[in-house]
């Protein structure tokens, strides 16, 4: 790791303050979970790291029925997970939540730095960009090991997938993103956060290098059935395969409308407005579920080697449908 | 003459029953020292700079910006201009500063142009190789066309196993000290405390004599660790220069690419039978790399004396040197026989079992020991309650499946001198150059000078790990046991009759006639003439009693070889997504003599383990444009958790006939038929075969839609 300049503000202003206006140079430090590693493998070198744990307006969970979830940036994975509140109104994140097997990541992993984590594209980790490319300039995904690659929103010059588990589910609940930066606050549907990197020089979501994530709100639950389903091939400590979050608004048995999220499977997390449509007015059952999963998944294209994630992924939708109607946890 | 056999099981207090390991205390409370624990006053850190190419040429080195860098202490070009380098991360420079992070900096700062050079890295599609294949090894036994001639029916498939790595979870390295100009200090994560030393005495220049290496414990070696690494040399040769200790230690990145990989075999399979499941003829076309120079042929069809005619091709890679991984060959030759004749059964609609249990007499010479082997193993799995024809048709995407494997292994006792001291306070060591892989050697140890002696095992101090110990071999082969066994057995029976003959006369007793038991010397069966062990000592006042022993190897008859061993798993296949649990496996397993039934059910459990790991999830995956591993890391590099592992059980064969035969080595054996066995519950569950491990969900979906489609 190289030396680097350590900055702990105590304030959102001071923090904001303290970042820079090129992305690399200065980071945001939260759990370190992630950016840590990226400095020890030197694909991060930044000249300054920004410890934003200090700012204490940044923690905490609230919520009430009225107003729905506030989670503060700074709330740790295991927080939210161990929170009552969220497990019997949004039982879709705290499943998400719940897939990341290992509780040393889930104590320092914050949700703030779940939604700004870097992709686990193996090239990018090996220090050849989030657009990897051969010396002639061609993209070395498409020919390459693309086993965990995109199999949606894959025309390049991105392939890499958002590993975000926290995303889908606060897409699907309709959650918005609270910025700071120096010309004060924003506010993001949690949607329009994620966005694909044209060059690589790009980030993965609409921060400038000069912003922080502060809040994220979610709205009242308000009765909508929700869950996770993530396809994962071990028990220890992986990376999902594929994933979904789905949450139905019901009329007595009937879905009125409902939103599905897929994760995993793009360069950002992938609503899928056809599962959407086809959900409307439907009564849940295998079938149902299983078509929705088909639908979702109508417009996927494998590369080489990632076929099979095309079946995870329908999958995923279907099971985490069926778990969000029997509203289990 | 004195007695050095066995004792059987009447006379036996210690030996055949569960002891915890001596050294678990120090382990899991961290009191145990491993390599990349060792710190000496001053040491700097190495540093290796690899090169990035699978295939090039160096043609300039400038290392001038690291050796100017504040801390670098010393800098050596490893390969220079115009070598040529045939895996990415192979070695370029060495450096050694003052801590970690300068180290890495350094290393940076140094720049290499290459030419870079085509590479191979990908050898599962034999017809892509091209001249990167050998010349074919060929070999015929018997007469398969006879039994092509007169087959049913013949039985065809596929059956690969990719490289992996061996991942120990202590990577390789080393601290190195000079003293003086010629004399050599090294901790050393190795396999090989006594022969270790000559990898550093021949390039260094200094007599092996004056190489010591010292080595507590050992995080891991399956293999990868009996030789120093050129890491290694470099380190001592830069903490010479510098004049200061180096620890060089890889990084998990640097072990997983360079530090140790399993080659690979694939293969295309044909057996022929009759209608009645009497099997009749081989032929097998196999291919894989062991990275430059290919793999050697592995020992097809494995267990099993059928007539064969086989064509193994080597096929050179630029995916890095391979080195033997546990039981070198039997994984891959156990998974692609057993999987063929599963496949075989299937065809036939045969239960599997019946077929092994049909053709037994070609298992000899241990048919005898196979047979009850698998009736105890489908005893402890219920498989004629379970077992079904291929394809579980119970409704539902989940589907269970139940697979068989037998295996073998050699295991004889390697060369090893033990030397014993009973001390005048009654305190008694054992010394010898040999290493505890965490396969419970220093229990071992204990374990037979305890029951030899008459005394608890917490009144042995085993001292291992330094090369100025007695010679004893290296832990490869599943060796050591028999090897240290016999050496402690011989070296405390001589140790035990010299204090027998110094208090026979107050005894007023014969020596011949005494015994060492319960902490007590005494008459043969006679307990009231008897003394305390820490009586008989005192009596030996300034001079110890000093015995050595040794193991012979070769035709040395307190240690053996050849085990057989069955097991049985039941696996449940999700088919929508093609994820494999494992819900029970069971192991039956002779081992000869056992004289530590825990730390021995212990290196079963541990072998099962890597077993579901390697056929599950392991795979060394390399990059076809970068020639680079895409996966060093814990994250993808992916291995079993305890969550992953479902239930194991262990059934050691016990009885007189093993206890004759001597002991024999168990480290290896175990770790052979997990991956026959699972790829074969997975085909009996879904329905079909799925030819490679690791057996990942895209591999089994692939199988299922071969299969005509997802459930
Ligand atoms: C082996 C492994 C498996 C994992 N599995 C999963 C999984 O299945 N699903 C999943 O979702 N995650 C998984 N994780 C990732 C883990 O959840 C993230 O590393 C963690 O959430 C990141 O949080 P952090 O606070 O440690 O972020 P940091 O490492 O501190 O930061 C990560 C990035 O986010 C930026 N950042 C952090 N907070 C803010 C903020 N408030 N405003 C602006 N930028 C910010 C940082 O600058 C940095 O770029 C896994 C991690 C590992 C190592």
């Amino acid at each position: 790791m190289r030396a680097f300049e350590y900055a702990s503000p105590t304030t959102k202003e001071q923090a904001v303050a303290l970042l820079g206006e090129k992305w690399g140079e200065i980071e945001v430090l939260a759990g370190g979970t992630d950016l840590l590693s990226l400095m020890k493998d030197d694909v991060a070198q930044p000249k300054r790291l920004v410890d934003i744990k200090e700012v204490k307006e940044l923690q905490g969970i609230k919520y009430a029925p009225a107003t729905g979830l506030r989670l503060g940036a700074l709330v740790t994975m295991q927080e939210l997970l161990e929170n009552p509140a969220i497990k019997k109104e949004y039982p879709a994140l705290a499943q998400a939540a719940d897939g990341i097997t290992s509780p040393q990541i889930r104590n320092a992993g914050t949700v703030g730095g779940d939604l700004c984590q870097r992709p686990r594209c193996w090239y990018f980790r090996d220090g050849m960009g989030l657009l990897a490319q051969d010396a002639k300039g061609r993209p070395l995904v498409p020919e390459g090991e693309n086993r965990y690659h995109a199999i949606l929103g894959n025309s390049g010059p991105a392939y890499f997938v958002n590993p975000s588990s926290l995303a889908p589910a606060l897409i699907a609940l309709g959650a918005s993103i609270r910025i700071f930066g120096p010309k004060g606050p924003r506010e993001v549907g949690a949607g329009e956060f994620f966005v694909t990197p044209k060059t690589n020089g790009e980030r993965e979501y609409v921060l400038k290098p000069n912003e922080i994530v502060t809040d994220i709100l979610v709205p009242p639950a308000a009765g909508a059935r929700n869950a996770t389903y993530e396809v994962r091939q071990r028990e220890a400590l992986d990376w999902p395969l594929a994933a979904a979050a789905v949450a139905l608004k019901m009329s007595g048995a009937r879905i009125s409308s409902a939103r599905v999220v897929l994760g995993h499977v793009a360069p950002v997390p992938w609503p899928a407005p056809e599962a959407e449509k086809f959900l409307a007015g439907k009564t849940v059952s295998e079938q149902v579920a299983q078509d929705a999963g088909a639908s979702a998944l109508r417009g996927a294209k494998a590369l080489s080697q990632n076929t099979y994630k095309i079946q995870l992924a329908k999958v995923a939708v279907k099971r985490a449908i069926l778990r969000a109607a029997q509203g289990r946890v | 003459m004195p007695d050095y056999k066995w004792p059987d099981a009447t006379r036996r207090a210690l030996m055949g029953k569960r002891h915890s390991r001596i050294d678990g205390p120090d382990k899991v409370s961290g009191k145990a020292k491993y390599t990349q624990d060792r710190k000496l006053p001053d040491m700097l850190y190495g540093r290796i700079v690899r090169c990035p190419y699978a295939h090039a040429k160096v043609v300039s080195v400038d290392t001038s910006a690291a050796e100017k860098m504040p801390g670098v202490r010393a800098v050596t070009v490893i390969q220079g201009p115009g070598k040529e380098i045939h895996w990415a991360g192979d070695e370029i420079v060495a450096i050694a500063a003052t801590d970690e992070n300068i180290a890495r900096d350094a290393a940076r700062s140094v720049k290499v142009v290459y030419e870079q050079l085509p590479h191979f890295v990908r050898e599962e599609d034999l017809s892509e190789a091209g001249s990167q294949i050998k010349d074919p090894e060929e070999k015929t036994e018997g007469d398969p066309d006879k039994g092509f001639k007169e087959a049913d029916v013949v039985s065809e498939g596929v059956y690969g196993l990719p490289v992996i790595t061996h991942c120990t979870f202590e990577s390789h390295g080393s601290l190195n000290a000079w003293e003086g100009d010629d004399k050599l200090l090294a901790y050393i994560s190795t396999q090989a405390v006594s022969d270790v030393g000559s990898g550093y005495a021949q390039p260094l220049k200094i007599p092996a004599a004056n190489v010591h290496i010292l080595q507590d414990h050992i995080g891991g070696g399956f293999g990868s660790k009996f030789s120093t690494d050129r890491w290694d040399v470099e380190a001592a040769v830069l903490a010479k220069k510098a004049g200061k200790p180096v620890r060089m230690v890889l990084d998990r990145d640097e072990e997983l690419k360079v530090a140790g990989a399993r080659p690979s075999t694939f293969a295309r399979v044909k057996v022929a039978a009759k209608k009645d499941g009497t099997i009749l003829a081989w032929d097998s076309t196999s291919w894989g790399t062991g990275g430059l120079t290919g793999a050697g042929a592995p020992p097809l069809p494995y267990c099993w004396r059928i007539p064969y005619r086989l064509k193994h091709y080597a096929v050179a890679t630029n995916i890095g040197p391979s080195r033997a991984w546990r039981a070198p060959n039997h994984p891959q030759a156990c998974c692609i026989t057993m999987g063929a004749l599963e496949d075989l059964a299937a065809t036939l609609k045969m239960d599997p079992l019946d077929l092994f249990l049909k053709n037994i007499e070609m298992t000899a010479p241990r048919a005898n020991l196979y047979k009850e082997e698998l009736l105890k193993a489908a005893e402890m799995i219920e498989w004629k309650k379970k077992w079904h024809p291929r394809g579980d048709t119970t409704p539902g995407h989940i589907k269970k499946g139940l697979g068989l494997s037998i295996h073998t292994w050699g295991g004889r006792g390697h060369v090893s001198e033990n030397r014993v001291t009973i001390h005048a306070d009654g305190s008694v060591s054992c010394e010898l150059a040999s290493q505890d892989l965490g396969t419970g050697t220093r229990t071992v140890i204990a374990i037979v000078a305890a029951e030899t002696l008459g005394l608890p095992i917490s009144a042995i101090t085993v001292k291992i790990g330094d090369n100025r110990y007695p010679r004893s071999g290296a832990s490869g082969g599943s060796t050591t046991v028999g090897g240290v066994s016999a050496s402690t057995r011989r070296a405390t029976v001589d140790a035990r009759d010299l204090l027998f003959q110094k208090v026979a006369p107050a005894l007023n007793a014969d020596a011949a006639k005494l015994e060492a038991v319960g902490g007590r010397i005494q008459v043969q069966g006679d307990p009231t003439k008897s003394m305390t062990w820490k009586q008989a000592c005192a009596r030996l006042g300034a001079t110890p009693i000093v015995a050595t022993g040794k193991c012979i190897g070769g035709r040395d008859e307190l240690t053996n070889q050849g085990v057989g061993g069955a097991q049985m798993v039941e696996v449940a296949v999700d088919t929508e997504t093609g994820i494999v649990k494992i819900e029970k496996f069971v192991a039956v397993q002779d081992v000869g003599y056992l004289i530590s039934l825990k730390t021995a059910e212990s290196q079963m459990y541990g072998a099962i383990i890597m077993g579901i790991s390697y056929s599950l999830f392991e795979e060394k995956i390399m990059d076809p444009t970068t020639g680079r591993m895409v996966n060093p890391n814990m994250e993808f590099y992916k291995l079993a958790g305890i969550g992953d592992i479902g239930r194991i059980q262990v059934h050691m064969v016990m009885n007189k006939e093993q206890d004759e035969r001597g002991v024999i080595g168990l480290g290896e054996p175990p770790v052979v038929s997990p991956g026959a066995a699972i790829g074969n519950a997975i085909a009996n569950a879904i329905g079909i075969r799925v030819p490679n491990l690791p057996f990942t969900p895209d591999r089994v979906l692939a199988a299922l839609e071969k299969r005509g489609g997802l459930s």
